[in-house]
C-alpha cells in the first residue's frame, strides 16, 4: 500500500481523529478545516450511502486541490437530493449535466479550463450507477479514450433509486428491484454476465482506477486523494449502499459495505495504467449469506425456501472475485489476475 | 450566364475540375459556382458537377439543367440517355478520348448539329495527357486547358493560374503542363475542322 | 478579402476569427468539411482552441455546454441525425440559458436514410429554445456565425445558424472573408452571465418545481422576445462595420407591389428571385419574402413586409409535418390572423436534397396565378410513383417496405442518381 498502514496502538479503532498520526495522513473529516463539500440540510434518506460517500470522497479532493475543484453531476439520487430548489447544499462551483453525458460535460468543463490556461483548477464527474454503467457509458467511454482530466466518481447502490429502485447494469444477479420483482420461478436480478466497469475502465488503460466502499472510509479518502495525484481520466468506483432500495436497516449501512468486501463480492483494489497495484486483503473471510441476510432485496433468497443453487452462484462469483484479486489466504491464489468468462460479482 | 456540367466517376476529380473552373473565373473577376452533384460518395459511381460564371452575382442553387457546356471526363457514361439532358445543339461538348466521335458511337449525335456548330463538339485525349505529364489518369485540368480553348470562357492564364493556387510542386507542374497540351491539341483540332 | 471558396471553409474561416475557446465535434455529413478545416487550424496552431474529437453528437454538445458553464466560447456543429441524437442537450443548454453558436448543416432525417438537404433537422428543434437562423449564400452563412456569438453571448440564448447542406456547404462561392481585426472589434471576449468559478461557487441546473418553472419558462420567452429588437441591431452594427447588409429577420424583395408573395428560407430563395425576375419581365407581380430569423418567429417584421396584404402568399416548406402539412405555414398563419388574410398556400418542395427549379416554380406560380393552386401541394410529387405503392398496400398486407418498393418501380440503382 502506497500510504502509510495505520498502527492500531495509534488509534486504537477505525476513529476519525488520529491525534498521532502525521497531518497528511489525518481524515479530512477530523480536520476543522475541512470543506464540507456537501454540507448539511441535503434531503437524502436516513442512512444514505451516497450522501455519506460523497461527502467523504469530495472533501478529500477538495484537501488536495487546495480548494480548486469543479464538479458536474449526472442526473440522479446525489443531484435530486443535494439541489432542491430554491437550496443548494454544493459549497462548490458544480453543475448539474444530464443523466447521460456528465463524463462529456466535465470534458467541457476541463478543456474550457485549458483553453483559459487555469489548469490549477481540476474537474470532478458523479454519478450513480445507472449515468455510469448504463446511459452514460458511451461517454465514459470516450472520456477514458481521451484521456480528458477528469476524475470520474460513480456512486454504486446497484440500481436506479431515484427512480423508484429499478433494475440498472450494475444491478447484482437475483437482487430484487420494481423492475425484476422477486416473483415466479426465479425471483431477482437474472444472472447475466454484469458490467465490470474499474475493469472496463482499466482495460482503457487510463492512468488510475480504484474501488472502495464507505465502509472504510479512510481508504475511500486516501484513494480520491491518490486520484489526484494523476492527471488525465481516473475512474472511482465507490459502493454505496442504499437503505431503501437494498433493504436494509439504516444503521446497517456501513456494516452491509464492510461485508460486500469481507465477503469478496466487492473487491477493492487499486490499478495504474492497467495494471492492478494493490488490493485490500479480506481480514475476516465471511460466506456470502451474512452480506445477503441483511437486505431485504435478497429476502427471497431464504424464504419461504432457501434457494441453495442461487446463493451457491452467489458464493462461486464472490470466490472468484477473492481468487483473481488474490484477497484471501483461505482461497487458491492465481498467479495472475485474469479476466474470467463471466464477470459478476461486483 | 455560362453553365457547364462535368461528368464523370468517383475518384476522377470531377468536383476539382469544377472548382477549378470557378476559381479561374474569379480570378478573372467574375461570379461564379461550382457545386456536385451530390450522388452517393463511391469510387467509380457516376458523378456530376456544375460550374456558373457570369458577371453578376449568381442566386440560383438548382442543378445545371440546360449547360452550355458539357464536359465529359468518362467517355464510358456515354449512352447513358441523361448525360445530354438539356444539351442544346449550338453547345460546347467535350469528351475526354482519344478516339473521334464516329468510333464514339456518337455519329448520329454529331449530324444532329448544324455543320456551323461541330466545331464545338471535340474530343481531347486528356487521360492520356495527363498520364503523360502528371504521371496518373486524372484528366481534369488537361481538360480544363482543353475547354479554356473550345469556349473562351476562361482564358488558359487563368486555368494555370487556379492550377498552381490548387496544387503544390510536381502535381502543380504536371497538372499545368498537361493542361497546356490539352489546350494546344484543341486549338490545332479546331483549326483542321475550319480548314476541312 | 474576396476568396473563391467551398461554403464550409468559409463558414470553418468566420467561426476561427471569433475565437472559439472550444471546439467538439463529431463527424456527420455534410457538416464534415467544417470541423475537418477547424481541426487543422487548431492542430498547426492557427486556431488557439481545445479541439475534442469526441464519441457521439450527445457528448459534443455535452462538452460544450460544460465548457460554455466554464465560461469558454463553445462551438460545435451538427446536422440531422446528431442533431436528434443530442436533442436532450439541445433543450438542456437552452434551458441552462448557455450562449453556444451551432452549424446546422441542414440535412433530411431518416428513415429513409438521406444525406440531402432539406430543412426537418433544424425544424424538429424548433422550439427547444434555441435562435435560429437561415443563411441563402455562403457569404451569409460565414456572417451570421460572427453575429451569432455576438446575439448568443448578448442574451445568454444558444443559436443555431442553419445553412443547407451541400447546397451551401459543399458549394464554391464567392466570399468575402472578414479580417480578424474586423471581427475582434465587432465581436468582445465572451462575459458570462453565470461561470462556474472557484472563487465564487454557484450550484447550476438544479430541479424546479411546479412553483418556479413558469416563471422560468417565461424568462425563457421573454429573452426570445428581447432577441427581436437585438437581431435587427447587430445586423445593422453589422452592415455598419463590414458593409455588407446581411441577417436580420426578414428580407423582402419585389414585395412592395406584388400580387403573390413567395415566403422562403435558406438557399431556395437565390432560385426563386431568379424566378422571379423572368416574371416579373413577363408582366407577373410576383415577390419573395426571406426569412432569415426563424426562432424567435418575426411575426411583425412579417406582417409589415406583406404589407397590404398580397393576394396570394405561397409558402415554400422545406419539410413536412406529417399529418398536417406545412411548419412555417402554421408561424405564417398566426402572424397574419386577424387581418385581411390572404390566400395561404403551403408547398411542400425540395424533400430529401430533391432540386427546386425555376422551372417547378414557373409552373407553380403559373398554377397560382389561375387560382388553381391546392392548399397543400407536394411540388414535383411523382403521383404515378406514389399511387402505385398505395395500390401494392391495398393489394397485399405483407406489401414490403415501400420505399424499396418505389425504388425498385423507378428502376433506381445504387449507382444512378434520381
Amino acid at each position: 500500500m502506497p500510504y502509510q498502514r495505520i498502527k492500531f496502538y495509534q488509534t486504537g479503532s477505525f476513529a476519525a481523529g488520529n491525534r498521532l498520526l502525521a497531518e497528511d495522513q489525518r481524515s479530512v473529516q477530523s480536520g476543522t478545516e475541512r470543506s464540507n463539500t456537501l454540507t448539511c440540510g441535503h434531503r437524502a434518506c436516513q442512512g444514505c450511502g451516497e450522501a455519506l460517500g460523497a461527502r467523504y470522497a469530495l472533501d478529500a479532493v477538495m484537501r488536495a486541490t487546495k480548494g480548486k475543484m469543479i464538479a458536474v453531476n449526472a442526473t440522479g439520487c446525489l443531484e435530486v437530493f443535494s439541489t432542491p430548489f430554491p437550496e443548494t447544499s454544493w459549497q462548490i462551483p458544480w453543475l448539474h449535466s444530464l443523466f447521460g453525458n456528465a463524463p462529456a460535460v466535465a470534458s467541457g468543463v476541463a478543456a474550457a479550463l485549458a483553453a483559459q490556461g487555469r489548469t490549477d483548477i481540476r474537474v470532478v464527474a458523479q454519478g450513480g450507477d445507472g449515468g455510469t454503467v448504463d446511459i452514460g457509458m458511451a461517454c465514459l467511454s470516450g472520456m477514458f479514450e481521451r484521456d480528458d482530466d477528469v476524475l470520474y466518481i460513480c456512486y454504486d447502490n446497484q440500481a436506479y433509486m431515484n427512480t423508484g429502485v429499478q433494475r440498472s447494469g450494475a444491478t447484482p444477479p437475483a437482487a430484487r428491484t420494481a423492475t425484476t420483482q422477486a416473483v415466479g420461478p426465479e425471483p431477482g436480478n437474472k444472472f447475466g454476465q454484469g458490467k465490470n466497469v474499474p475493469l472496463i475502465a482499466m482495460a482503457h488503460e487510463i492512468p488510475y482506477v480504484a474501488t472502495a466502499t464507505v465502509a472504510d472510509l479512510r481508504d475511500l479518502e486516501y484513494k480520491a486523494t491518490r486520484a489526484m495525484d494523476f492527471h488525465g481520466a481516473r475512474y472511482l468506483h465507490v459502493l454505496v449502499p442504499c437503505p431503501l432500495g437494498w433493504g436494509s436497516a439504516p444503521a446497517d449501512t456501513i456494516k452491509v459495505a464492510r461485508l460486500a468486501t469481507e465477503s469478496g463480492l466487492f473487491p477493492v483494489f487499486e490499478a495504474e495504467t492497467g495494471q492492478v497495484v494493490s488490493a485490500t486483503p479480506i481480514r475476516r473471510l465471511v460466506p456470502v449469506t451474512d452480506y445477503l441476510r441483511l437486505q431485504a432485496r435478497y429476502a427471497h433468497l431464504f424464504a419461504p425456501v432457501e434457494r441453495t443453487e442461487t446463493i451457491a452462484r452467489i458464493q462461486a462469483a464472490a470466490d472468484r472475485n477473492i481468487t483473481r484479486f488474490n484477497l484471501s489466504p483461505e482461497r487458491p491464489a492465481l498467479r495472475a489476475p485474469v479476466i474470467p468468462a463471466d464477470s459478476g460479482g461486483l | 450566364m455560362f453553365q457547364v456540367r462535368f461528368h464523370g466517376r468517383g475518384g476522377q476529380g470531377v468536383v476539382t475540375a469544377a472548382e477549378l473552373l470557378a476559381a479561374a473565373a474569379f480570378r478573372e473577376g467574375r461570379h461564379a459556382q461550382a457545386f456536385p452533384s451530390f450522388g452517393s460518395e463511391r469510387m467509380g459511381a457516376p458523378v456530376m458537377s456544375f460550374c456558373r460564371i457570369d458577371d453578376k452575382p449568381i442566386r440560383t442553387h438548382e442543378p445545371v439543367s440546360e449547360p452550355d457546356a458539357l464536359i465529359i471526363q468518362d467517355p464510358t457514361l456515354l449512352h447513358q440517355a441523361e448525360l445530354f439532358a438539356g444539351f442544346s445543339p449550338d453547345g460546347y461538348l467535350l469528351i475526354n478520348s482519344a478516339h473521334d466521335f464516329g468510333e464514339l458511337g456518337l455519329d448520329e449525335f454529331v449530324q444532329a448539329v448544324h455543320p456551323s456548330g461541330r466545331d464545338r463538339l471535340l474530343v481531347v485525349p486528356a487521360s492520356a495527357l495527363a498520364l503523360t505529364h502528371l504521371g496518373r489518369p486524372l484528366p481534369g485540368a488537361a481538360l480544363l486547358g482543353g475547354f479554356a480553348s473550345l469556349t473562351w470562357a476562361v482564358s488558359l492564364d487563368s486555368v494555370l493560374a487556379a492550377i498552381s493556387e490548387r496544387f503544390r510542386g510536381a502535381i502543380a507542374e504536371g497538372n499545368a503542363e498537361a493542361a497546356r497540351a490539352a489546350f494546344a491539341f484543341v486549338q490545332d483540332e479546331r483549326e483542321a475542322l475550319s480548314h476541312a | 478579402m474576396l476568396k473563391q471558396i467551398e461554403g464550409s471553409k468559409a463558414v470553418a474561416q468566420a467561426v476561427a476569427m471569433c475565437r472559439p475557446q472550444v471546439i467538439c465535434a463529431y463527424p456527420i455529413t455534410p457538416q464534415t468539411h467544417i470541423v475537418e478545416a477547424l481541426s487543422a487550424m487548431v492542430k498547426k496552431g492557427e486556431l488557439a482552441a481545445e479541439f475534442l474529437n469526441v464519441e457521439s453528437e450527445f457528448a459534443a454538445l455535452s462538452v460544450a455546454i460544460g465548457a460554455s458553464a466554464t465560461g469558454a466560447r463553445a462551438y460545435t456543429a451538427t446536422a440531422s441525425q446528431g442533431l436528434l441524437y443530442m436533442s436532450e442537450a439541445v433543450y438542456n443548454a437552452a434551458g441552462l440559458g448557455l450562449p453556444i453558436v451551432m452549424t446546422i448543416a441542414n440535412r433530411a432525417i431518416g428513415a429513409p436514410i438521406n444525406i440531402w438537404n432539406d430543412h426537418s433537422d433544424s425544424m424538429s428543434q424548433r422550439d427547444a429554445g434555441w435562435l435560429q437562423l437561415f443563411a441563402e449564400t455562403s457569404q451569409e452563412a460565414l456572417d451570421l456565425h460572427i453575429q451569432a456569438f455576438r446575439i448568443a453571448e448578448e442574451l445568454s440564448v444558444p443559436v443555431m445558424v442553419c445553412m443547407d447542406g451541400f447546397l451551401l456547404t459543399h458549394a464554391s462561392e464567392r466570399a468575402d472573408i472578414p479580417s480578424q481585426d474586423q471581427v475582434d472589434a465587432f465581436l468582445p471576449p465572451y462575459q458570462p452571465r453565470q461561470v462556474l468559478d472557484p472563487a465564487d461557487p454557484v450550484s447550476i441546473g438544479a430541479m424546479v418545481g411546479p412553483e418556479a418553472f413558469t416563471e422560468v419558462r417565461y424568462l425563457a420567452y421573454e429573452r426570445m422576445r428581447q432577441a427581436l429588437d437585438l437581431i435587427p441591431s447587430v445586423a445593422a452594427d453589422f452592415a455598419a462595420q463590414f458593409g455588407r447588409d446581411c441577417g436580420g429577420l426578414v428580407r423582402p424583395y419585389r414585395t412592395d407591389d406584388a400580387d403573390v408573395v413567395v415566403i422562403g428560407m435558406g438557399s431556395v430563395l437565390g432560385t426563386v428571385k431568379d424566378t422571379v425576375d423572368e416574371l416579373r419581365t413577363e408582366g407577373m407581380r410576383v415577390g419573395v419574402l426571406g426569412i432569415t430569423t426563424y426562432r424567435p418567429f418575426p411575426a411583425d417584421a412579417i406582417r409589415d413586409a406583406l404589407g397590404v396584404a398580397p393576394r396570394h402568399v405561397i409558402v415554400l416548406e422545406r419539410a413536412l409535418a406529417p399529418g398536417t402539412g406545412g411548419i412555417v405555414t402554421a408561424d405564417i398563419r398566426m402572424a397574419l390572423a386577424g387581418r385581411m388574410a390572404p390566400h395561404l398556400s403551403t408547398v411542400i418542395a425540395g424533400l430529401g436534397g430533391r432540386a427546386v427549379t425555376t422551372k417547378s416554380l414557373r409552373g407553380l406560380l403559373a398554377t397560382a396565378a389561375a387560382g388553381e393552386l391546392a392548399p397543400l401541394t407536394f411540388l414535383d410529387l411523382d403521383t404515378g410513383l406514389a399511387d402505385r405503392e398505395l395500390a401494392r398496400m391495398r393489394a397485399t398486407r405483407r406489401s414490403g417496405p415501400s420505399p424499396e418498393n418505389m425504388l425498385r418501380d423507378l428502376g433506381i440503382t445504387a449507382s444512378r442518381i434520381g
